[in-house]
C-alpha cells in the first residue's frame, strides 16, 4: 500500500498508459471485455488523481523525482548538473487534476453508451485514454520540457478523438484546424523553452524561477508562452480552431477537451505566476490577460447568438466562459505586487477565476453532453429542427436545465458563486470590467433560454415521437456533473476554503513551490 | 560563428509563416510546418553546440569541451512528435481530398454551413 502511495505521481501516467495500450489487446482477443476495461481503466487513474490531489491538499506539495529514491535530491545530482526529472503537484495542480478526474469518469460512463453501436472502439478508447493522461502529465510536471511533451500527447489524441466520426468529411475539416493551430503553438512553447534553457541552462521551472530576470529574451520566450497556450486554451484572438473542433467532435469527447484546453490555461498561470513569478511588469501582463478575456467573453457570445448548431453554440459559450477565467486571473495579476489591494480584491479575483474553470468544466460538460443525448436519439444538429423534446427527453432536460442556469450565473448554481466572486472583486478593481461581464451573463443567459425553448418546450413533434429518454449510462454521466454543479452552488464556502484557496495562495506565494522543489536551498 | 546557425534559424522561421499565411494546398502548408519544425529544431541544437566540442560520452571523455546533451535530447523528442504531427495531419488530407475532392483550405467550408 504504501509503495502505490509513495509512487502515485508516477502512477499519474503509468495507470492510464496502461490502461490505453492494453485496450486494443482486449478488442483483438476479447471484445466483450473492452469497455468494461476502459471504464476501468478510466475508474482507476481518475482514483489515483483523486487520490493524490487530497494528499497534496492534506500535506502540501508532493515533489518525485523519477528514477531516484524518496531521499534523493529532486534537482541536482552529484556532480551538480541539474538533469532530474520531476513533477511537481501543488495546491493549484491538485485543483486541476481533481476537475479532470471528475469529468473523465462521467464522459467514460457517458461514452460506453454513445460508442455501443460505433465500430473502432479499440483505438478510440486507447486516444480517450492517452488523452486524460496528456491533461494529467500537463498539470503535475515540474519540467518545461516534459509539459512540452505532455501538451503534444494532449493536443494529438484530442485531434484524432475530434475526427473519430467522420461525418462526410466534416469533423476531419475540424480536426485539420485544430491539428495546425495546435502544432504551431506546439512549436512555439517549444521554442520559448530553448530561449529560457539558453539562459538558464535547466528545464527544471522551480530552478529557472529562482533565477529569472527580466531581459529581452525571457520577455520574448513570455510573449511565446501566453500566444501559445492562448491557442490551446481557446481564447480570442486565437479562438478560430476551438468552435470548428468542438462542434464536430463526439459529444463526449467535447466535454473532455474543456479540461484539455483548460490544461493550457493552467500552463500559462503556471508561467505567469510561478516560471516568472512576477519579475516582469505585473500591471501590463495583467492587463494583457484581463483584456483577452474581455474580448474572449464579448466576442464568443455575440458570435454565440445567431449560431444555428447547437453544438456550436455551445463551443462559442466555451470562448465566452474562458473570458471570466482570464479576466479574475488578469485582475489579480495586476495588483500582484500592491499588498493592501491584493487583500482587499485580488486574492478573491485569483479565487474567482479558479473557482470558474472547476465550475465551467462541470456545468459546460453536462450541457455538452445534454446536447449530445439529445443528438444521439434524434440525429440533428440544428436547433430549428429540433422542437419538443422535453416530453420525450425530460431527464435530459432537467440536467440541460441546470446546466443552462449555471452557466448564466443564477444562484442557487455553481457558476453564480464563481461568477459572484469575480463580480465583486472586478467592480472594486475597475467597475467598467464588471458591468461588461454582467452584461455578457445576461446575453448568455437570453441565448440559452433561446436553445432551451427550441430543443424542450412546446407541442411534441410527429417526427420525434419515436424518440426516447437516453440510455441509462448516459444519464449517469449527467448525474455526477450535475452533482457537483447543484452542491458546489448551495455550498460553495465548503469548496472554496478546502480547495480553490490553496490554489489561489500557490499561485500567488511561489515560494512555497519554489522551497518544495528545492529545499529552501540554492 | 554562433551567429549563422541563428539566422537560419530566423530565415526558416520567416519562410515557414509566409507559406502558412500566403498558400492554400494543405500539403503546403503541412510542408511548412514541417520547415517550422526543422528551424526549432536547429535553434535548440544550435543552443548546445560548443566550438570545437566532442560528443558528451562521460566514460571516454577527453579533456576538451563538450556539447550539451540536453538539448539533442529535446530535439530527437521534437522529431519523433513531428513525424506523428504530420502523418495525422496528411492522413486527415488524405479523407479530405476523398470526401470534398480539394486540398485548397479556402474550399473546405462546409463546416460553416
Amino acid at each position: 500500500m504504501s509503495v502505490i502511495l509513495d509512487n502515485l505521481p508516477a502512477l499519474l501516467i503509468a495507470v492510464p498508459l496502461f490502461g490505453a495500450f492494453l485496450t486494443p489487446l482486449f478488442g483483438r482477443f476479447l471484445p466483450k471485455v473492452r469497455t468494461p476495461w476502459a471504464i476501468f481503466a478510466v475508474l482507476a487513474s481518475a482514483a489515483v488523481a483523486i487520490t493524490t490531489a487530497i494528499r497534496v491538499l492534506i500535506s502540501g506539495p508532493i515533489v518525485y523525482v523519477f528514477g531516484a529514491g524518496a531521499s534523493a535530491p529532486a534537482v541536482l545530482d552529484s556532480a551538480g548538473i541539474p538533469i532530474r526529472i520531476i513533477f511537481t503537484i501543488d495546491a493549484f495542480g491538485a485543483f486541476m487534476l481533481l476537475s479532470a478526474a471528475i469529468v473523465s469518469v462521467a464522459v467514460m460512463l457517458y461514452l460506453a453508451a454513445s460508442q455501443k453501436r460505433r465500430s473502432g472502439k479499440s483505438a478510440f478508447y486507447t486516444l480517450y485514454l492517452l488523452l486524460t493522461a496528456g491533461i494529467f502529465g500537463m498539470v503535475s510536471t515540474g519540467d518545461l520540457f516534459n509539459f512540452f511533451v505532455f501538451l503534444e500527447i494532449n493536443s494529438l489524441a484530442a485531434a484524432a478523438l475530434v475526427s473519430y466520426h467522420r461525418k462526410g468529411g466534416i469533423a476531419v475539416e475540424g480536426a485539420i484546424k485544430y491539428a495546425v493551430v495546435n502544432t504551431i503553438g506546439g512549436l512555439m512553447v517549444l521554442a520559448g523553452i530553448g530561449l529560457l534553457y539558453s539562459q538558464y541552462d535547466t528545464l527544471n521551472m522551480a530552478l529557472i524561477a529562482s533565477q529569472i530576470a527580466p531581459n529581452p529574451v525571457t520577455i520574448t520566450a513570455l510573449v511565446l508562452f501566453l500566444a501559445a497556450l492562448a491557442m490551446k486554451a481557446g481564447s480570442v484572438p486565437f479562438h478560430f480552431a476551438t468552435p470548428d473542433a468542438y462542434s464536430v467532435a463526439p459529444s463526449g469527447v467535447t466535454a473532455l477537451m474543456i479540461v484539455a484546453s483548460q490544461a493550457g490555461l493552467y500552463g500559462i498561470f503556471r508561467i505567469l505566476f510561478t516560471v516568472y513569478n512576477g519579475v516582469f511588469n505585473t500591471v501590463t501582463v495583467g492587463w494583457v490577460v484581463i483584456i483577452l478575456g474581455v474580448l474572449s467573453m464579448v466576442i464568443g457570445v455575440t458570435m454565440a447568438l445567431p449560431q444555428k448548431d447547437v453544438k456550436r453554440l455551445l463551443a462559442y459559450h466555451a470562448v465566452s466562459q474562458t473570458g471570466y477565467m482570464l479576466l479574475g486571473v488578469g485582475v489579480a495579476l495586476c495588483v500582484l505586487h500592491d499588498a493592501a489591494a491584493l487583500s482587499a480584491y485580488g486574492t478573491t479575483a485569483m479565487e474567482g477565476g479558479l473557482f470558474h474553470i472547476f465550475n465551467h468544466a462541470m456545468y459546460k460538460g453536462l450541457l455538452f453532453l445534454a446536447v449530445g443525448a439529445v443528438i444521439y436519439r434524434t440525429g440533428v444538429w440544428s436547433i430549428n429542427k429540433m422542437g419538443g423534446l422535453g416530453h420525450n427527453m425530460k431527464w435530459t432536460m432537467i440536467f440541460f436545465l441546470i446546466g443552462a442556469l449555471a452557466i448564466a450565473g443564477i444562484p442557487p448554481f455553481n457558476g453564480f458563486a464563481s461568477k459572484l466572486m469575480i463580480y465583486e472583486s472586478t467592480f472594486a478593481f475597475n467597475p467598467v470590467l464588471a458591468i461588461i461581464a454582467m452584461v455578457v451573463s445576461i446575453l448568455t443567459l437570453a441565448s440559452f433560454m433561446k436553445v432551451f425553448h427550441s430543443l424542450f418546450l412546446g407541442p411534441k413533434q410527429p417526427e420525434y415521437a419515436e424518440v426516447k429518454e437516453a440510455p441509462k449510462p448516459m444519464i449517469a454521466g449527467m448525474i455526477i456533473l450535475t452533482v457537483f454543479v447543484v452542491v458546489l452552488g448551495i455550498f460553495p464556502d465548503l469548496f472554496v476554503n478546502a480547495v480553490i484557496s490553496p490554489a489561489a495562495d500557490a499561485l500567488l506565494n511561489s515560494g512555497t513551490y519554489l522551497s518544495a522543489v528545492l529545499g529552501g536551498g540554492l | 560563428m554562433m551567429a549563422i546557425p541563428l539566422i537560419a534559424v530566423a530565415i526558416l522561421i520567416g519562410i515557414a509563416f509566409a507559406i502558412l499565411l500566403i498558400k492554400r494546398n494543405m500539403i503546403k502548408m503541412v510542408m511548412a510546418l514541417g520547415i517550422l519544425e526543422g528551424a526549432v529544431n536547429l535553434f535548440l541544437v544550435s543552443l548546445g553546440y560548443r566550438e570545437g566540442g566532442v560528443a558528451p560520452i562521460f566514460v571516454s571523455a577527453p579533456d576538451t569541451a563538450m556539447v550539451l546533451p540536453t538539448v539533442q535530447a529535446l530535439t530527437l523528442t521534437n522529431i519523433v512528435i513531428g513525424v506523428a504531427t504530420t502523418a495525422m495531419i496528411l492522413a486527415f488530407i488524405m479523407v479530405i481530398w476523398k470526401k470534398y475532392g480539394t486540398v485548397n483550405a479556402d474550399k473546405m467550408r462546409r463546416l460553416k454551413k
